[in-house]
């Protein structure tokens, strides 16, 4: 039991820390870092409560793939020049007052969603019919995503892939004057389209551009 | 004392399988350079110890007697992290491996899942270094690693379903003794094709080695690099390679499973059945590199995106309607 706390209070110390460090350091790279670092330990206590599916899916998800086109966009911006001009100008002290109400609001609502949790525990008895079946935590989920909850599910999804789309949409552009390569003509081509060849007459010379 | 004599058995397993890794990695590069050698009719490393066994270990030697240089423009932290975290990652997916029924060191429930998410997190040694080294190649090289192995991710992710379709659980020996009938790679034949290359666009191998494309970006994300971090980010790379085989082993060819359950074939401990199929699969990744010249970037892209996923994607489609419809769906 000794194990299990000191534990869970690394990774909850460290998860806290870097997600401080993700807006207190001024460099924007690092602050990706800290960020992967942050959804590295809370997948570390996903698994550590025994949840290890959501904790793997966190890290395929969060890390594998959202952090590295994070990383992608950040590093491709100049780093130096944006950290002289915002942290160095006065427009930063602007958005603190909107930035406390936002927090604010979150924690009230993270106070709410605990405090029905902890004082209503019968609203939550599918939490508790999860515990009893002894089944691995994947087959619960699905169990429960695909037969109880297969719209909300499939709604999700649905959304997930207009979103998608949309994305496309918006940044799709085609440009003229593009050549673009066509496999199939490139492999079909026969020696006879391509070459041909001529006998050409001393001092005339031959036309090759028509 | 009871905690520390536990915390030591466990040192012990762990070491009693690194070990043998980090060996078997210094000799599969040898393996690499001998046959890549016997395919351009060359000798390869044949002068250090007998048949050149020893060539990898005069190399590590060399790497560790150079001096490590580190640029003074670059971000040193993350610089010497990066190297860290490739060589860390690479060893830390050996720990669900498994080498017989009972001999795995951890034999948790999602397994598949955690090997997936840990060869996902190998892009950050990459983009770390090339990030960090402060310098155009390395900066080109990271930026073309993390887009070419979060394409082929998603259809290595698609092709692991496949496999679990027929499965019915994510723990790695499960995934084993369902074989026992018939090995995956003969009703999943495609899936193990492409499978096979995008474990060499996620290990950047030959034909798709473009983030260390010697003839664009010198040596791309590793430039930079010098005496023993060089030496990590090349164990880590291999040690990747070998876990790629490992999984295609595990997932398609029968894990520790012997090819027919008959008199001469059982005599065979699994761990050896385990070794010979990494062997042979990496023989095949070391042919791919001496054979076939290196894809185009926009050629690349096109081949993750658009033959490879929608094909896997329509195969799990064809894999769930027949295991649906003639009911062998793995029902628990």
């Amino acid at each position: 039991m000794i194990a299990h706390s000191i534990f869970f209070y690394t990774f909850s110390l460290i998860a806290i820390v870097s997600a401080i460090m993700v807006t207190a350091s001024k460099n924007t790279v690092h602050s990706v870092f800290f960020l992967i670092l942050d959804f590295i330990s809370i997948s570390c206590l996903f698994i550590m409560i025994g949840a290890e599916f959501l904790g793997m899916i966190m890290l395929i998800v969060y890390v594998g793939a959202v952090a590295v086109l994070f990383l992608f966009v950040v590093m491709m911006l100049n780093v130096a020049q944006q950290k002289n001009q915002w942290f160095a100008s006065k427009d930063s002290s602007k958005h603190i007052p909107v930035g406390l109400i936002i927090s604010t609001l979150i924690f009230v609502e993270i106070i709410i969603v605990i405090g029905g949790w902890k004082y209503k525990p019968e609203i939550f008895d599918i939490n508790n019919s999860l515990t009893q079946v002894t089944v691995t935590n994947t087959h619960s989920l699905g169990q429960i995503l695909y037969t109880d909850y297969i719209h909300v599910f499939q709604i999700s999804g649905m959304i997930l892939l207009v979103a998608m789309i949309g994305a496309i949409v918006l940044t799709f552009r085609q440009r003229a004057g593009v050549k673009r390569q066509s496999y199939i003509k490139q492999i079909s081509r026969e020696r006879v389209e391509g070459v041909e060849v001529l006998e050409v007459e001393t001092n005339k010379g031959i036309r090759i551009d028509d | 004392m009871e905690y520390l004599s536990i915390v030591f058995e466990e040192v012990y397993k762990i070491l009693f399988l690194l070990v043998p890794v980090l060996v078997s990695v210094a000799m599969i590069v040898w393996l690499d350079r001998r046959v890549w050698a016997f395919v351009q009719k060359r000798q390869g490393p044949n002068v250090v110890g007998p048949f050149g066994l020893l060539q990898s270990l005069a190399d590590a030697l060399k790497y560790i007697f150079k001096e490590m240089i580190i640029p003074s423009s670059s971000n040193k932290v993350i610089f010497i992290l990066a190297p860290i975290v490739t060589m860390t990652l690479a060893l830390i997916a050996w720990a669900v491996i498994p080498f017989g029924a009972t001999q795995v060191l951890a034999d948790i429930n999602v397994g598949i899942l955690y090997l997936f998410a840990v060869s996902s997190l190998g892009v950050y040694g990459i983009i770390m270094g090339g990030w960090a080294s402060n310098s155009k190649y390395p900066f080109l090289g990271a930026i073309r690693s993390a887009a070419q192995m979060v394409s082929y991710e998603v259809s290595i992710g698609v092709i692991i379903i496949n496999v679990l379709l027929c499965v019915g659980s994510l723990n790695l020996n499960d995934i084993v003794i369902a074989q026992q009938n018939m090995w995956f790679v003969i009703p999943l034949f495609p899936m193990f094709v492409i499978f096979f290359i995008s474990a060499l666009a996620e290990t950047n191998r030959p034909p798709f080695d473009l983030p260390e494309a010697e003839a664009e970006l010198v040596a791309g994300y590793q430039t930079e690099y010098s005496g023993m971090m060089y030496a990590m980010f090349w164990l880590g790379e291999y040690a990747n390679i070998l876990l790629m085989c490992a999984m295609g082993a595990v997932l398609f060819l029968g894990g520790w499973l012997s090819p027919l359950e008959i008199y001469p074939f059982t005599l065979v401990p699994g761990v050896m059945w385990l070794i010979l199929k990494i062997l042979l699969l990496f023989f095949l990744f070391a042919l791919v590199k001496a054979i076939v010249p290196r894809y185009r970037y926009d050629q690349l892209m096109r081949l993750g995106w658009k033959v490879f996923l929608p094909f896997s994607l329509i195969w799990v489609v064809l894999t769930a309607s027949y295991l649906f419809y003639f009911n062998l769906l793995p029902v628990n």
